[in-house]
Order: structure tokens, then C-alpha cells, then sequence
């Protein structure tokens, strides 16, 4: 029971941290039709900058400045870089951005070094928040849910209810029209890359501490924002959300469960006798490997996601 | 329809046969031929991505997974006919890899070419992760960290033949390179070839005319499963070990940037772009620890300014020669040649005294040896001079470029079409 428990907020934790990058990305390519493949290495530099902040300024100024960095950093990609790329069609844009991550692991590599920095949990957050029969839940953990959940609530709000908002929502379906009422298309582009590109960042803000600030955080982030994306449905916000949940809580329950089939044969009473070796292969170990499963199985039965709109 | 035996085509064949025959003849020394034998596993593997981006427009970020795979099938196979359990050529293994490569494409394929355009691309990049991730969790077949090794020189092949010898080894690898590439180009002529094209350009009308866009991108995806698995035989002929490396995102990285880098619009694109990014990394490796860091700038400044690679750019001045404007170009670029020096050499020394920095405990005195002078990283006013000579290289070379619309020159070919 507690291990339920315990997996699943932690599950949601990280599903909700796989949201925050999983929404940015899927905003920039609702709207400029752009795959962000540097997504994840934003959401490296937020940790770094936050790492940064805070071991000279503090934890909090970080939460606020480092998002703002990467953003600023991510508008001007897209303004220098990716508006040049455009010409050249999506695989140009996706090439750069490919490049880009490239760089961007390079530099974070030559400033901070190729260990792991001492990114930590500030001391105000740290401690359980409850404990459930001897299993505590760590502060931490709730903290990066609030912070996610407000992230993305105020994010909804500033869509639906603003000016700003409604101006994006209709540059995202009707660029010319949205131009031709007098509005700066391409900057609104700029803003949105910046804005997404920030989601990332706070992602590395609260994210760095939690897992680990190193070289090759991106690495390992990037495809798995990818395959969520892609379960999701591309485009599409509210099959990002669940396919995020999906995979966050799958994941955590999986690393916590050393099941493998010989034990479920064993335990049907099935002589095994010499088995091969993918029937020693536990949960625990197949969980690195889960989302990518899961993409294959959806693309066989669902190519266009859980809820994806349309076939491309 | 032009047979491949035809006028001009024989002339290059002819040559290319000439300058890989007469390559290794060139230097006696141990570490050229062994150049030229990477050279030889990397073009086809460059080439059979190119059949995916270039030919069909799949833009693959996990094609390391044939390659690698079958680069595992093949060391398993000549550890088995090592220990006598099994009887092959070695001169046809890298059959056996191309087989593996295609059998993988047959299963993968089905699953990645279910969608086209960029959600190919991040479903062949989860393809790639799974397959490397699997890699760790089955330490008998990949041999875990330490990898699988063998040894090519088992028993007398054919004709007393046992690649014992580098030079063997590299004609053995040459010959298989000459007859992929073959293959690859006689393809590109076939009527599959051409629906691999129109598929990339306009998959509607593909489909209008009655063939499958996904049919013809499973086939082509197969096919290039077979060339990258021939080359990774041959990488685990060459090298005699395999590591779970060859199936890593580095190596799907590397290959888009060799094929990039040469020009995805023309044939010869990738072996270009092969032939030099092997070079350098071996060249440039040596020189400095920042290459990955040079790697990426350059392949970012290419798909900025010249999307069509090498090939594109020599593409676009012989057209310029053809019509005459040939000088006027050239005019352009000698009044660029120095701030484009300045600008390079600023950015040069930017990065190696950040690497210097970045190497020394000492923060303060970070010495560095570069264009003949000594600069000590660590004094804050020593980058003032490289960042002006960056900003004022650029500045100049944008109003140059606007002067003689330089720019456009080099602005060329196969991404340009697609928009």
C-alpha cells in the first residue's frame, strides 16, 4: 500500500516535470510548425543557470531569473537563427536546432565541467512532507507539483484570457489574417519560442535539483520528451498532459518492481528448467526502455497518438 | 533511362576504381591505410543515410541502430567461425551484417516509416534509444561495457587470402565500399529510385499516381538497413571489436553531419562529407580537445547559410562559371577573405582560452599557446581583443556581403526546393 502511494506522487512528480517540457515543445510546434530538438538542452541550461543563481544569490531568485534567462536565450534562436532556417524548409530548422544541442551540451561542458554540479534542494524544502506508515514523501516533491500545476494553470490563463493570449491563439491557427490585422506575426513567433523555451528552463530549475545536473541530462530527457509527444499525439496539449502522467507514474512503478517473467512462471508453477535470459530480465530493468515500448506499441495501434487530430 | 554504363559515368567510375585502388599506395605509413579504411565504413554508412534524407526525405536520428547491430552480427558470427562452430568466407561476413541491418529494417521499418516528415525523425530517434538502451540490458550478446571482440585472421579465405595485413584488410573493405556505392547509385536510377523522390517531394501526388508513400518509404528504409549493416561488418572486420558505442545517438549524430556536412542534394554528397569530417576529426583531434565544439558550429553555420554542404556550394559556382559570374563572385569573396579571417581567428582563440579556463585549477592564470603568441586566458581583458575582432569580422563581412549579395551565392539546391 505505502509503496502505491509513495509511487504514485512520485510518479506524478515526475510527470508533471515531463509535462512542463513536453508542453513547450508542443506549443512551439503547434504553432511554427518547428521540432525543437534543443528542448532538452534548455531545460539543461535552466538547471545550470539555476545551479549558478544559487550558489551565489540563492534558490529563489533562480526559480525567477533562470527561466527568464533561457528564455531570452531561446528568443534569440529563434530571431537569429531559426527565422534564417525557415527558408529552407522543416528539416533545415530541425538540422539547426539538432546542431544546437549539440553546441549547447559542448558549452555547458567547457563553462561548468563534465562532472556533476552541486545543484541542491534548498534547505527551507527539504525534509518530508508527511510520512504514510514509515514511507515519508519528501517536501521537494510537492513543492515541484505546486510549481508545475501553477506553471501551467497560469500558462492556460494568459491563452484563454488574455489579449496576449487570444493574439497567439489566433496567430496559431490564422498568421496571415492575424498579419494582415495590423499584428507582428514573426515577433508573436519569437515570444512563443521564448516563452516555451522558458517552460523548459523552469523545468531544469525545479528538475536539476531533484534528478541531476550534469552534462548529460539532456541526452537522456530529450528523447523521452520526444516519445511523449509523440503518445500524446503531436500538437496536441491534452495528450501531452496524459501521456506525461502515463509514462511518469509507468516508469516509477516499474523501477520500484523487480518482477520478471520466470518469477510469474514460477509462480503459475511452470517448470522453467535453463530459460533464456529475457525471461530473467526484471521490471526494474526494463523500465529504462518502457517509454519507447509504449511509442511503439501506440504507433502500431494508434498511429496518431492518444490524441492526436490528424495523420501527417 | 541512362544505363549506368554510359559516357561520362563510366569516365568517374573509372576514376573513382583508380583512386581507391591507388590510395594506400600513397604512404607507407601504418596509419594511413587504417584512415582509409574508416573511410571506406564511413561513406557507405553516409551513403545509405543519404538514401533516407537526401533520396527520400527521412531525416533518421537513429540509423546507428543498423549499423551497429549489424556490426554485432558480424563479430558474433566470426567468434563462431573462430571457434569452428560454423563455416563462412570472411570475405562475404559483411554480408551477414547487411542481412542483419535489413532484417532489423524490416521490423523496425514497419514502425518508423508509419509516419513521415519531422515525426520520423523523433520516432527514429526513440527507435535508436531503445535499441541502445537494450544494449545494457543483455551483457551476453553486446558484451556490455568491454564489447565483443574477434579476430579477422582465423584460417586461409580464398586464395591464400587471410587479412592479416592492413592492406588486405583495406582492399577488402574498398571492394565492398565500391560495389554499396554501386548499388546505392544504380538505385537512385531504378524505378523505386524515382518514387523515393517523389515520395520526398510530393508525397499527395505520389499517392495520386497510385503508389503507396509509406510502401515506398518501408522499402527504402529496408534497403538502407542493408547498406549501414554492410558497412558496420566491415567496422567489425576493421576494428575487430564492437562496442555498445556504434549504437549510440553519437553515431546516428556523426552520420548526419558527414552527409550533412558534404551535401545531401547530390550523390556525392555524404562520400565528401565522409572523407572530410574522418579527416578532421582525426586532423582536428589532435589539435585541440574543443573539436565536438568546432563540429557543431560549423554544421550550424552550414544550415544556416549553405544548406546544399560542400556539393552544393561547388554546385552553385560551376552554374556561376557557366554564366560568366564566375569573377564577380570571386571579387566578393577576396574582399571577405580578411574579415572572414578576423572573424575565425577571434572565435578560434574565444574558444581555446575557454577551454583553457575551463582546464586549469587556477582561475587567474590560465597560460595558452595560439598563432604563435602566448595568451593568458585568465586576465579578464585578455578576451577584449578576440570578441572586437569577432564583432568587427562580422559586421564587415555583413556589409560585404550585402554590397555583392554574396550571400546569396551559396544559397543552393535540394532545401531550398522543398519550401
Amino acid at each position: 500500500m505505502q509503496f502505491v502511494v509513495s509511487s504514485l506522487l512520485n510518479g506524478v512528480a515526475y510527470g508533471l516535470l515531463l509535462f512542463m517540457l513536453s508542453s513547450g515543445l508542443t506549443l512551439i510546434f503547434s504553432m511554427m510548425s518547428i521540432l525543437n530538438f534543443a528542448h532538452a538542452a534548455f531545460y539543461m541550461l535552466g538547471a545550470y543557470f539555476a545551479y549558478q543563481i544559487s550558489a551565489t544569490i540563492g534558490f529563489w531568485p533562480g526559480l525567477v531569473i533562470a527561466p527568464l534567462l533561457v528564455g531570452f536565450l531561446g528568443g534569440l534562436v529563434e530571431r537569429y537563427g531559426l527565422r534564417k532556417a525557415h527558408r529552407f524548409g522543416p528539416v533545415a530548422e530541425l538540422l539547426f536546432t539538432f546542431g544546437l544541442s549539440f553546441l549547447a551540451v559542448e558549452a555547458v561542458q567547457l563553462v561548468w565541467g563534465k562532472a556533476a554540479v552541486d545543484y541542491r534542494v534548498p534547505a527551507l524544502l527539504q525534509g518530508a512532507l508527511f510520512t504514510f506508515r514509515g514511507t515519508s514523501y519528501p517536501l521537494y516533491k510537492a513543492f515541484m507539483m505546486a510549481v508545475s500545476v501553477g506553471m501551467l494553470l497560469a500558462l492556460y490563463a494568459g491563452l484563454a484570457f488574455t489579449r496576449v493570449g487570444l493574439i497567439i491563439q489566433a496567430a496559431l491557427s490564422r498568421p496571415e489574417m492575424v498579419q494582415a490585422l495590423g499584428h507582428d506575426v514573426p515577433r508573436i513567433f519569437t515570444l512563443v519560442f521564448a516563452g516555451g523555451t522558458a517552460l523548459a528552463g523552469l523545468a531544469g530549475v525545479i528538475g536539476g535539483n531533484a534528478l541531476v545536473t550534469e552534462p548529460g541530462m539532456a541526452e537522456s530527457m530529450g528523447p523521452i520528451v520526444f516519445v511523449v509527444v509523440v503518445v500524446g499525439g503531436l500538437g496536441s496539449l491534452g495528450g501531452a498532459f496524459v501521456a506525461s502522467l502515463l509514462i511518469g507514474i509507468l516508469q516509477t512503478f516499474m523501477v520500484g518492481l523487480d518482477w520478471s517473467l520466470i518469477d510469474v512462471l514460477r509462480a503459475l508453477h511452470i517448470e522453467t528448467g535453463a530459460a533464456p535470459a529475457l525471461t530473467r530480465l526484471s521490471l526494474t530493468q526494463l523500465a529504462p526502455i518502457m517509454p519507447y515500448l509504449l511509442m511503439v506499441v501506440i504507433l502500431i495501434v494508434r498511429p496518431r497518438g492518444l490524441m492526436g487530430a490528424r495523420e501527417t | 533511362m541512362k544505363t549506368l554504363f554510359s559516357g561520362r559515368r563510366l569516365v568517374v567510375l573509372a576514376a573513382y576504381l583508380v583512386i581507391i585502388v591507388l590510395a594506400p599506395l600513397l604512404s607507407p605509413k601504418g596509419y594511413w591505410v587504417s584512415l582509409l579504411c574508416r573511410i571506406g565504413i564511413t561513406t557507405v554508412f553516409a551513403l545509405s543515410f543519404n538514401m533516407l534524407l537526401g533520396q527520400t526525405g527521412l531525416l533518421s536520428f537513429g540509423h546507428a541502430v543498423y549499423f551497429g547491430l549489424g556490426a554485432f552480427a558480424t563479430i558474433h558470427l566470426l567468434r563462431a567461425i573462430q571457434q569452428h562452430a560454423w563455416s563462412f568466407p570472411i570475405t562475404l561476413l559483411p554480408l551477414a551484417g547487411g542481412m542483419c541491418g535489413l532484417l532489423f529494417g524490416v521490423a523496425l521499418g514497419y514502425v518508423t516509416t508509419r509516419r513521415a516528415g519531422t515525426t520520423f525523425a523523433m520516432i527514429s530517434l526513440g527507435i535508436g534509444e531503445m535499441v541502445a538502451a537494450s544494449s545494457l540490458m543483455f551483457p551476453a550478446f553486446f558484451g556490455g561495457e568491454g564489447g565483443v571482440s574477434g579476430n579477422r585472421v582465423t584460417a586461409p579465405g580464398w586464395f591464400g587470402i587471410t587479412y592479416a595485413t592492413p592492406l588486405q584488410m583495406y582492399y577488402l573493405i574498398a571492394g565492398w565500399a565500391f560495389l554499396c556505392i554501386l548499388a546505392i547509385y544504380t538505385l537512385t536510377d531504378t524505378p523505386l529510385g524515382r518514387m523515393a523522390n517523389a515520395v520526398r517531394d510530393n508525397p499527395e501526388r505520389a499517392e495520386f499516381v497510385g503508389f503507396d508513400p509509406q510502401w515506398v518509404r518501408y522499402l527504402i528504409v529496408v534497403l538502407a538497413g542493408f547498406f549501414a549493416g554492410v558497412a558496420g561488418g566491415l567496422a567489425a572486420l576493421n576494428y575487430e571489436i564492437v562496442t555498445a558505442e556504434t549504437l549510440s545517438a553519437a553515431t546516428s549524430g556523426i552520420v548526419i553531419m558527414m552527409a550533412f556536412v558534404g551535401g545531401i542534394g547530390h550523390f556525392a554528397g555524404p562520400i565528401i562529407g565522409a572523407v572530410l569530417i574522418t579527416v578532421l576529426q582525426i586532423v582536428v583531434a589532435g589539435m585541440t580537445e574543443a573539436w565536438p565544439f568546432y563540429f557543431g558550429l560549423l554544421f550550424a553555420l552550414l544550415v544556416l547559410y549553405a544548406p546544399g554542404g560542400i556539393a552544393g556550394i561547388v554546385a552553385e559556382h560551376k552554374r556561376l562559371f557557366d554564366a560568366g559570374q564566375l569573377g564577380r563572385a570571386l571579387h566578393g569573396y577576396l574582399l571577405g577573405l580578411l574579415p572572414f579571417t578576423l572573424c575565425a581567428a577571434g572565435a578560434i582563440t574565444l574558444v581555446e582560452m575557454a577551454y583553457a579556463l575551463a582546464n586549469t585549477p587556477d582561475r587567474r592564470n590560465a597560460p595558452l599557446h595560439i598563432f604563435g603568441t602566448t595568451l593568458n586566458a585568465g586576465r579578464p581583458f585578455g578576451w577584449v581583443p578576440p570578441i572586437a575582432a569577432v564583432i568587427v569580422g562580422a559586421l564587415l563581412l555583413r556589409a560585404i556581403a550585402r554590397r555583392t549579395r554574396g550571400r546569396d551565392l551559396v544559397y543552393t539546391s535540394l532545401l531550398q526546393r522543398q519550401v
